[in-house]
């Protein structure tokens, strides 16, 4: 189209470009198949991951692509994991429908949130999300007779996957069944990001004020992904219930809602490969140093927070591409 | 009945009291300089344990212990707001949210370093003990001081505000920065020194509070949702906003907390987001 | 209305900031393809009256008629839809993204595209087509794939441009399109401006009297939120309120 200019090309081609696979990330997914082999006596830690990189998923496309500012994204963590233990508890333990159930309910009850969050922002926001966290919290709590209350949900049992592949102690079966879920919902993920809606959602990032000047009802845009982002946390919190077999309160603390936002600030937001990069390196890093001295975990974090924010504003990824010269 | 929710509404506002103390200085600084702290509860840590420090290592009494607690956490303040939180007034609300996070992390991780994770006592002296009677109630002695103190301190910050040079500069920058500038105010030895004194003033408010809530290092993270609730709802930049959101939250919480336990807290939160969503800007919320 | 073909019409529009009356019985009408010039002193409420006009500031009263229809209710993105649209005079862009993005956004959010998150952002083929014809309209072609931070700052002034045009306006609103361009470029720029569209209608503010005398059709005189005058160049140029209030202080200014 243009020939004058070489170096330019074809629009057409360099759009295409940019959500082109790079030999990386088969690399990557490949190598997600390596604890099967190198470590199986880890697999139980490599599904929590992966469940975890799924939820640090969910919360990078509000957080890191729309630019919502979010604190309390664990109360859709946590409606899904209780609303696969209630109905596994009440006799339905078949996990696949299970997960589509409980993504479902906290899809629902992030639709309706979305329309509260996408009124308030700055300050507000980040209180509406913290308020609506601890809320959820607190409800379930008060709510012993369906929830156990402080106790946990007991009596959980989910049946094998397609009646064949019973969970086993080992975790083959587990890190399995979150491995791919979590490669399903970064499919998703990734066709949403590289789609013209994903690329509204960088508008309303980059420039918000913009957004009504060019007709653009970006509220519905944020409403939008928010219930999409919404189920899949509930999609993650479910993974952790059926591969567990246990919930309980912690699976919608502002502790999770707070340590997955610290996964994507060290891995990178707006970048999905950030987030899961995130979930490894904290997971991990708080299993092997939490058996050493668990107090001072946070102290690490927090150092690692401060350094982040000062000088790696994109994320450990973000500092890597501009290190190896990449446009981010 | 009339005596229980006289005491319920006693007691609460002055847990309201003790939270407007360490809250009224973040929502000043929230309103100066928009630099969302939320590190601002861990001054107030720190001024608690100083005031355990003075107490029990210089033998300092309760009444002197309570301005070193307001000094030591102004001094270390401002250090931190010169050096480092500068850095961030213009690096957008995400970054500041998790470098004050970070910051808390931390500081609660150096708490547990030096102090454990035992709740500090402090001995009050006898003065401040046991409680008065009227009209067939007790009423403690130490949070009629409480109340006291914050009136002090309420009716010193706005006839601060209202009054003194400081105070216009402040109150010039808080409604237009760039204006401020322009008429040849320093704006950044402002921000150094309403920063200082605010959070001064929650290492005032977490001596306080050792006696009422206790101490240990959790304190930051505890306190930091009561205070930000009271500045997000009282409205930035507001000293009214935040003494009416205090004693509303600590009526509130105390109330619920007696007459509801199974849903008090969830009656807060509920509120906190209903107000929220009517008020966004807070209930005497300007901008 | 009926005997002229006005496409955006204002009817006594009114707006006070406590006692500060920003904009005082404004009624205007822009006739299909028009090129007006919207001037006035400093403070004269020329881009309280554009805010007024898209929907950013609600007026105390007076009517908004686009193609006969009232939008005064209408919000600013709905109106956008219906073909009113304006630039920034402080660019208003998106830094990280590149210029065929983000006039690929603009379109896809004008033909409704915009919600698919189940396509690719590379089979809208049509869009992407039309983002960058328009960017070869505008010059832009060869930044097409740069990011718009990185752009030199008379380009991102195009981009400004480019993106409301993706929108297809009927009127288009340009709050102060040289702002900051060297007088040299502006020129250029103002060339690029004149070669839009002819069914497009265009009101701009300008404060360089010669790109306004050169490009106007017709020029209204804001002065404390009210029209002053509203005629011909050649008429504005000679008349002696316009001035005494606006020529003198620029010269002044000057």
């Amino acid at each position: 189209m243009n020939a004058a200019n070489p170096t330019l090309g074809d629009p057409h081609v360099w759009l295409k470009r940019q959500s082109r696979w790079s030999p990386f990330e088969i690399l990557f997914w490949l190598a997600a198949l390596l604890p099967f082999f190198l470590f199986p006596t880890y697999l139980t830690l490599a599904s929590q991951v992966a469940i975890v990189a799924l939820f640090a998923i969910s919360v990078d496309l509000v957080l890191g692509y729309a630019g919502i500012v979010t604190l309390g994204h664990a109360m859709f963590f946590g409606l899904g994991a209780y609303a696969a233990g209630i109905i596994s508890v009440h006799g339905w333990g078949e996990p696949l429908t299970g997960l589509i159930f409980a993504g479902a309910f906290a899809g629902l009850i992030g639709f309706i949130v979305s329309f509260l969050i996408v009124r308030v922002q700055h300050l507000a926001l980040i209180m509406v999300t913290l308020g609506l966290g601890f809320l959820t919290l607190e409800l379930a709590n008060s709510m012993s007779w369906l929830t156990g209350g402080a106790d946990g949900l007991r009596g959980i049992s989910t049946w094998p996957i397609f009646n064949q592949f019973r969970f086993d102690l080992w975790g083959y079966t587990a890190y399995s069944y979150s491995l791919i879920a979590l490669f399903v919902g970064f499919l998703i993920s990734r066709r949403i990001v590289h789609s013209s809606f994903g690329l509204s959602l960088r508008g309303i990032r980059e420039n918000v004020t913009r957004m009504p000047a060019i007709g653009s009802d970006y509220k519905f845009h944020l409403r939008k992904i928010y219930t999409i982002s919404a189920a899949m946390a509930g999609v993650a919190g479910a993974l952790l219930t059926q591969t567990t077999n246990t919930v309980a309160l912690d699976s919608l603390s502002f502790q999770r809602s707070a340590d997955v936002v610290v996964m994507l600030i060290l891995g990178g937001t707006g970048r999905l490969y950030g987030a899961i990069l995130g979930a490894i390196i904290f997971l991990i890093a708080r299993d092997q140093l939490s058996g050493v001295n668990p107090q001072y975990w946070y102290f690490w974090i927090g150092v690692l927070l401060m350094i982040v924010v000062l000088f790696m504003p994109k994320g450990i990824l973000g500092f890597l591409a501009r290190i190896a010269g990449r446009r981010d | 009945m009339i005596n229980q929710i006289v005491i319920v509404l006693f007691d609460g506002f002055a847990f309201g009291m003790l939270l407007f103390v360490l809250s009224v200085g973040l929502s000043v600084t929230l309103g100066l300089m928009n630099f969302i702290n939320l590190a601002h509860g861990a001054f107030g840590m720190l001024g608690g344990y100083i005031a355990v420090l003075t107490m029990r290592q210089l033998g300092l009494p309760f009444l002197l212990a309570l301005p070193a607690a307001f000094l030591a956490a102004a001094l270390v303040s401002v250090v931190f707001e010169r050096t480092l939180f500068r850095r961030l007034y213009k690096a957008g609300e995400l970054n500041q949210v998790l470098f004050t996070i970070g910051m808390v992390f931390v500081a609660a991780a150096l708490a547990t370093y030096f102090f454990g994770t035992v709740q500090q006592v402090i001995p009050l002296p006898s003065w401040l003990r046991g409680s008065v009677e009227f009209a067939g109630m007790r009423f403690g002695v130490y949070r009629i001081f409480i109340i006291v103190v914050a009136l002090a301190v309420t009716a010193i910050l706005v006839f601060g505000l209202e009054r003194t040079r400081l105070g216009a500069q402040i109150r010039a920058s808080v409604d237009n920065q760039r204006v401020a500038q322009g008429l040849g105010m320093n704006v950044e030895r402002t921000f150094a020194i309403t920063f200082a004194l605010g959070s001064g003033l929650a290492g005032l408010g977490g001596a306080l509070a050792i006696e009422i809530v206790g101490l240990d290092p959790s304190f930051g993270f505890h306190f930091l949702v009561y205070v930000l609730i009271v500045v997000s709802v009282g409205g930035l930049g507001s000293i009214t906003g935040s003494f009416v959101g205090a004693a509303l939250l600590g009526i509130g919480d105390v109330a619920g907390k007696y007459f509801v336990p199974e849903i008090g807290s969830f009656l807060i939160y509920l509120l906190l987001v209903a107000i929220l969503l009517v008020r966004p800007r807070g209930i005497f919320g300007k901008r | 209305m009926a005997g002229q073909d006005f496409v955006l019409t204002t009817q006594a529009l009114k707006k006070s900031f406590g006692k500060l009356e920003v904009a005082r019985d404004i009624s205007l009408s822009l006739p299909r393809g028009c090129r007006y010039a919207l001037i006035g002193p400093n403070g004269a409420g020329k881009t309280t009256l554009i805010n007024l006009v898209n929907g950013q500031l609600k007026p105390d009263s007076g009517r908004i008629l686009l193609e006969g229809e009232d939008i005064t209710r209408l919000l600013p993105a709905d109106r956008v839809r219906r073909g009113l649209t304006r630039t920034f005079q402080i660019n208003q862009l998106f830094p990280d993204l590149t210029p065929i993005e983000s006039v690929t956004l603009a379109v896809t959010e004008r033909d409704g595209t915009a919600g698919q998150f189940w396509r690719s952002l590379h089979s809208h083929t049509e869009a992407i087509d039309e983002a960058f014809a328009i960017l070869q309209q505008l010059g832009l072609a060869d930044v097409a794939t740069r990011l718009t931070r990185t752009l030199a700052y008379g380009q991102q002034r195009l981009l400004e441009i480019a993106l409301a045009l993706a929108t297809r306006p009927k009127v288009l609103l340009l709050d102060e399109p040289a702002a900051g361009v060297p007088k040299d470029e502006s020129a250029a720029l103002f060339e690029v401006i004149a070669a839009l569209p002819a069914d497009i209608s265009v009101l701009f503010i300008e404060h360089d009297m010669d790109i306004v005398f050169r490009f106007a059709s017709r020029i209204i005189v804001l002065v404390a939120g009210g029209v002053l005058v509203e005629d011909t160049p050649d008429e504005v140029r000679n008349d002696p309120r316009v001035r005494e209030v606006y020529l003198g202080q620029a010269a002044h200014h000057g």
